[in-house]
């Protein structure tokens, strides 16, 4: 069994051992051994990774295996992954990892709760490795539908609502995004020859720029609904803030990623040419993503609906630096890719135990819990520290380089929307500090906080995994921009190729 | 004509060498003692369906007034499949006091229907169909007025008796157009004679609108309701699977076998229909609260999905109608299948009478979710691979538009489908459904329902098989 099907076999099997599991100790148990191998794998993978590159392999991905599945169709079960890919999947394992430690008290039909979530899992690592659109777009709806159980079933607040609203956009996008794949497969063979879904394959043809100007839109709005494009973005905002904890995390962290990667890797690979000249549609809505995000989560007074806007902003930032089209832009975008999912599933995370505690999330009935948990405290200023950018840690890399990449380009235009995106790390800055000041700071506001508990083993685990992955992005960023550099540079240059 | 050619018919022979069986079998067993019927009528019809699997003879009889090739021997297996479920499914119900004298009517009734859908398959004339298609449409209306006790059964019957006729003569008079202008009845004859003249035009016309009819495509789709929420729950999913797939399936084969000179006819003609199908009966279906109504829109909805492929009009596009039929039999029957539990051990129907459902009945959720998230075209399960075949072979002819509303209406339709899944997973209700064990044989066929919305999809070979056979048209 070659080690990408087994990111999905893992979780499949481990599903299967909750289903004849007993109890609930044993559910998490379990879950938690199977998402611990696929931390393991993922690290491993790295590894293998570097080996085979330094090795003098130069293949464009690696690890590849192909099976034929409806030969009619020509549809195989073809995986694959480049340095992008590895660096996602580590990202997933670890969120996914930390999001178990996190639901460790879910009591309400914990097994269900388990296998929900690692079947969405499952979901997002076969998109990461898949190479054929079918499979990735098949995998693709295998992660966003357990979501509608998951917030339906442990969701707080207008969970049904936010729950319903969540998976029809959602799905909406996966219509859009449908039609889209279908129009990249029947046009791939502009010069005649056998149709194929084979993202390598597809990317060695030219498509007929008509259909690319018809399908890139259709691409490209399909994976921005979940990277929450403006002004596709409103199921966000409900659905982070009616999520269980662990499916915030996995959502923002992962699920959003979903978007920004297949942006990149199909929307604009495969079609070059549209994407140079729609990209300018675009980037004002992303530019209005990230300013309109920040702003959004400046009024918002519940915390979760906070970190939902936030996302938003800085998911935005992720699809507005993809369609910058250079490399170091294009580079910041998955750096910040991966600094966002840790450092919001860290936040997400941190609201849960709190909330759990002091059951409220909204910040004007907080205040001092730094006196009574600083533990979670310390965590939260750190999350706050590496969303606002601080050097040291994974948000300053991912956001300079961004920005660095994005004011490569020398005309008015870009110049513009360049400095707009900018001034979001400000807003960040006003939103964060006031938000770790009230809810942390200041007099103890409410008496029954006082008899608040520390966090325990698990909590700790679960954020110690988080912080830990955050600084060592922040402080050793080298061998992760490797990791993508190499890998961009097939995508950045049939980009190139295309520069109108 | 000797001996070996009887082979040929072996479907419809063996049906009704069963159908005989059965009644002599009724006439033979004391009043008290008819129950004995349910297991000899499963029994031989397994047989049948078993013998159905036998390797296929192709060839022509009657003068070409009969044909069966790998494709219609594959559609008629399919139809077998399904019935045998339903006939697992409907066991609990012929037990009950009220259909203790008229146990094997059902399935005389429901076999005679087979038998004519079946000849209708395998028709290679006008003649030979219409034959089929009224013994498979007049056993039916006694079918859907089944329950005696119940005034909308009755009405369920009478509607459905008179809508059908009234179809039937319009069908009947397309028929007699084709004759009067070709001179002949057989497909072959027909289908070299056949323009886009006028009077021809209008023959077809009259004859798709006969058959849109007993596919329920909008706007030929008003008696569905009524007819789907009087009938027994049994003859409904009877109606909206089998009997939908079958007219379905005879669609694709006089379409393509006979009226292919005409498709720039025919094309724009499903793609409105197909849009309005679609839209209409995903629209109604939201609105609805009686399950079996609410399956009944969902499956009026599903019938415009059909149609898409149709479009297609190329083999992927053929082969993905027979693949998301026989996907859809399994999804079908497997919601109609614990509408039917549970209606026969509780006596309700409504949406709401589900809130709760999964905390007292997890294993009938979770199978009704699945079922339900097949139609819906989710992945993993099987719904997902048909439905994006079809898009690929609508797609792949160029009909991007139609793909795009296509996919949006999928889209809808996972609100309403959502809607009973909220009702069993999350809905709170003061008085659920208590826990109540399903009978064997009802369990029996939701288990083969589950098994093939899990498989199909994977199973690459089912596709291919399909693929491979349905080139032949």
């Amino acid at each position: 069994m070659d080690i990408l099907s087994l990111f999905v076999i893992i979780p499949v099997l481990t599903v299967l051992a909750i289903i004849i599991s007993r109890n609930a100790k044993n559910t998490r148990v379990i879950s938690a051994i199977g998402m611990g191998i696929q931390l393991l794998m993922a690290a491993y993978l790295i590894f293998a990774y570097f080996a085979q590159r330094n090795a003098g392999n130069n293949a464009e991905m690696l690890f590849q295996v192909d099976y034929v599945w409806f030969a009619s169709l020509n549809i195989h079960y073809a995986v694959g992954v480049d340095g992008i890919s590895v660096a996602m999947i580590a990202l997933t394992s670890v969120v996914v990892f930390a999001g178990i430690f996190a639901s460790w008290q879910v009591e309400f039909l914990p097994k269900e709760f388990f296998i929900s979530l690692i079947l969405l899992s499952s979901g997002v690592f076969g998109f990461f490795i898949s190479l054929d659109l079918f499979t990735m777009f098949l995998f693709y709806e295998v992660a966003v539908l357990p979501m509608y159980l998951l917030i339906g079933i442990w969701g707080s607040g207008p969970r049904e609502y936010a729950a319903m609203k969540l998976t029809l956009m959602l799905m909406g996008g996966s219509a859009l995004l449908l039609v889209g794949l279908l129009g990249i497969y029947t046009n791939s063979a502009p010069n005649g020859g056998v149709l194929t879904f084979n993202i390598l394959e597809i990317s060695k043809v030219s498509i007929p720029i008509a259909a690319q100007r018809m399908f890139f839109p259709m691409t490209f709005i399909g994976f921005g609904i979940l990277g929450a494009l403006f002004p596709f973005h409103t199921w966000s905002p409900d659905g982070h803030a009616s999520a269980p904890t662990a499916v915030s995390m996995l959502h923002a962290g992962v699920l959003m990623k979903l978007g920004g990667y297949g942006a990149f890797r199909v929307a604009m690979f495969l079609l070059p040419q549209a994407a140079h000249e729609l990209s300018w549609i675009f980037i004002i809505l992303t530019s209005i993503s990230v300013v309109y995000g920040a702003f959004g989560a400046i009024v918002q007074k519940d915390l979760k609906y906070i970190n939902a806007y936030s996302s938003v902003s800085h998911c935005g930032l992720v699809l507005f630096a993809v369609l910058m089209m250079n490399k170091t832009a294009m580079d910041g975008a998955i750096l910040q890719m991966i600094s966002h999912g840790l450092m919001t599933a860290l936040f997400f995370a941190l609201i849960g135990m709190i909330y759990g505690r002091t059951h409220t999330r909204m910040i004007n009935e907080m205040g001092g819990l730094m006196k009574v948990m600083p533990f979670l405290g310390v965590c939260y200023v750190i999350a706050g520290l590496a969303s606002l950018g601080l050097p040291g840690l994974s948000g300053f890399v991912a956001e300079m380089t961004i920005f660095v990449g994005a004011f490569q380009h020398v005309d008015i235009f870009h110049r513009v929307v360049t400095i707009t995106a900018v001034s979001s790390i400000v807003i960040t800055a006003v939103y964060i500090l006031r938000v770790v000041g009230a809810l942390l700071f200041g007099p103890i506001t409410n008496d029954h906080f006082l008899h608040l508990d520390e966090a325990k083993w698990f909590e700790k685990l679960s954020t110690v995994t988080l912080i830990l992955a955050i600084a060592g992005i922040g402080l050793a960023p080298l061998w992760l921009s490797n990791m993508i550099g190499d890998s961009l540079a097939p995508i950045i240059s049939r980009l190139t190729l295309f520069i109108p | 004509m000797n001996l070996d050619n009887f082979l040929l018919m072996r479907h419809e022979l063996v049906l009704t060498i069963i159908t005989l069986i059965v009644l002599i079998a009724d006439l033979s067993i004391k009043e008290d003692k008819k129950q004995r019927i349910i297991p000899i009528a499963i029994f031989l019809f397994g047989v049948n369906a078993i013998i159905g699997f036998f390797p296929v003879v192709t060839g022509n009889l009657f003068g070409n007034m009969y044909k069966i090739s790998d494709l219609q021997c594959t559609m008629k297996n399919v139809l077998n499949i399904g019935v045998f479920i339903i006939l697992l499914q409907s066991v609990e119900w012929l037990k009950s006091t009220d259909n203790k004298l008229k146990i094997s009517e059902f399935y005389l009734l429901i076999f005679s229907t087979l038998i004519g859908m079946q000849f209708m398959i395998s028709a290679g004339s006008f003649l030979m169909l219409y034959l089929g298609l009224e013994l498979a449409t007049i056993p039916m209306a006694a079918l859907a007025a089944y329950d005696k006790s119940r005034s909308t059964s009755a009405e369920a019957g009478v509607k459905l008796i008179l809508s059908a006729a009234m179809s039937s003569a319009v069908l009947l008079l397309g028929i007699t157009f084709i004759y009067g202008t070709t001179g002949s009845t057989y497909f072959d004859v027909v289908s070299l004679k056949f323009s886009n003249n006028p009077l021809q035009t209008l023959a077809f016309i009259l004859f798709f609108s006969g058959m849109a009819f007993k596919i329920s495509l909008v706007p030929f789709h008003l008696w569905t309701a009524d007819v789907y929420e009087g009938s027994p729950v049994n003859v409904t999913s009877y109606l909206s699977v089998i009997s939908k797939g079958a007219s379905a399936f005879i669609l694709i084969i006089v379409l393509f076998s006979v009226f292919n000179s005409i498709s720039m006819i025919w094309k724009p003609l499903m793609y409105i229909i197909s849009v309005l199908t679609m839209t209409i009966g995903n629209l109604f279906a939201i609105r609805q609260q009686n399950m079996k109504r609410f399956l009944a829109f969902s499956s009026i909805a599903q019938a415009g999905f059909i149609l898409l492929g149709i479009i297609g009009a190329n083999g992927v596009g053929m082969t993905s109608v027979i693949y998301f039929i026989f996907i859809y039999i399994f999804s079908n029957l497997g919601a109609f299948g614990v509408v039917s539990v549970i209606y026969y051990k509780t006596k309700k129907e409504n949406m709401d009478d589900y809130d709760g459902l999964y905390l007292t009945n997890p294993k009938l959720s979770l199978v009704m979710m699945l079922a339900l998230f097949s139609l819906a075209g989710i992945p993993p399960v099987a719904g997902f691979f048909g439905k994006f075949f079809l898009f690929t072979a609508a797609a792949t002819s160029g009909y991007y538009w139609l793909v795009f509303i296509a996919v949006l209406n999928a889209t809808i339709s996972l609100y309403y489908y959502l809607l009973v899944v909220k009702a069993m997973f999350i809905n709170k209700s003061d008085n659920p459904i208590a826990y109540f064990k399903t009978d064997a044989p009802a369990k029996a066929a939701l288990i083969m329902c589950v098994v093939g919305i899990f498989f199909i999809g994977f199973l690459s070979v089912i596709y291919s098989y399909m693929a491979s056979i349905s080139y032949g048209i």
